[in-house]
């Protein structure tokens, strides 16, 4: 991953979502995209012809809720147009070969149910689900609050 | 959560069918191996038919083969055929007025049934022949 990619990794974002979020990707990138002493972090893009076609982005978390250190993969998506050619699983393993050489030997991820088309590229990895479950509540705003002040 | 007897037939049926496409597989074979009377099974193959996963093929070495794509059928394609997954997940109580702790259990038995269907729903045909092929290795090892 280059700096000069981002803008392509923010538009395939944009395509899929319909939301262009360029400050939560530069965020992303500042954070992934550059190498950090004692961290095992990748933001891995898929170059197809000079172009970018897909990314992923994974890091080691450790001792979350006492969970041993195990590779995480938070992000990954492929252009529709690049889809069903391979490109999400060479992603995918040169991810999982990362992880394997930072000495974890296991792999998760999280994503929402509706998601079948990611959902299904995870099961035909071999991909099961785990032993965490997700949980998540409502936040009221703080009292007093306006909508402008609660974002 | 428990599927119905029609539906694991036509799960088992499917699976076989789809790790041999190019085969007739006819259907006492299927029924012997998975201890249901020919006749039960039948009805459940007519209904793959019907909905275009299989076929059926007449004749001397006739039998049922896998006509759709095992790429993209998907576990919960198959069950839909058969029932309404989690329109039922607790009996009603005959005329009786649903009370806040009724509310409450069908938030929790919802919940489960969400995470379920999105389960069937991500696992293909393929994929559920690879952890076939998976349990097979294990077995043998």
């Amino acid at each position: 991953m280059r700096r000069t990619d981002l803008d392509q990794v923010i538009a395939i974002d944009a395509t899929v979502t319909g939301h262009e979020k360029r400050p939560y990707w530069q965020r992303v990138y500042r954070r992934y995209g550059v190498p950090s002493a004692g961290e095992v972090r990748h933001f891995l893009v898929a170059v197809r012809a000079r172009t970018v076609v897909g990314f992923l982005i994974g890091e080691v978390r450790d001792w979350e809720f006492g969970s041993p250190p195990c590779g995480w993969v938070f992000a990954i998506d492929v252009a529709p147009e690049a889809r069903q050619c391979g490109t999400g699983t060479l992603l995918l393993a040169a991810s999982v070969a990362a992880f394997r050489r930072a000495g974890v030997r296991k792999l998760r991820t999280m994503l929402s149910r509706d998601n079948i088309v990611i959902l299904s590229f995870f099961r035909s990895q071999g991909m099961m689900a785990g032993p965490l479950i997700p949980l998540e509540m409502d936040l009221a705003p703080p009292a007093g609050a306006t909508p402008a002040a609660a974002r | 959560m428990r599927l119905q007897v029609n539906t694991m037939l036509a799960l088992y049926s499917v699976i076989e069918f789809a790790a041999d496409p190019q085969r007739h597989i006819p259907a006492v074979v299927i029924a012997q191996k998975y201890g249901v009377s020919p006749h039960h099974l039948a009805k459940v193959l007519a209904e793959l038919a019907h909905a275009g996963i299989v076929e059926s093929v007449r004749g001397v070495g006739g039998g049922y083969r896998f006509v759709g794509n095992a790429r993209r059928l998907t576990l919960m394609d198959v069950i839909a055929l058969f029932e309404d997954f989690g329109a039922a997940s607790r009996p009603r109580r005959e005329g009786a007025a649903q009370t806040t702790v009724d509310q409450a259990l069908d938030v929790v038995l919802h919940e489960i049934d969400e995470n379920a269907r999105a389960t069937f729903s991500s696992i293909t045909l393929a994929t559920m022949l690879q952890l076939v092929a998976r349990q097979q290795r294990s077995k043998a090892d």
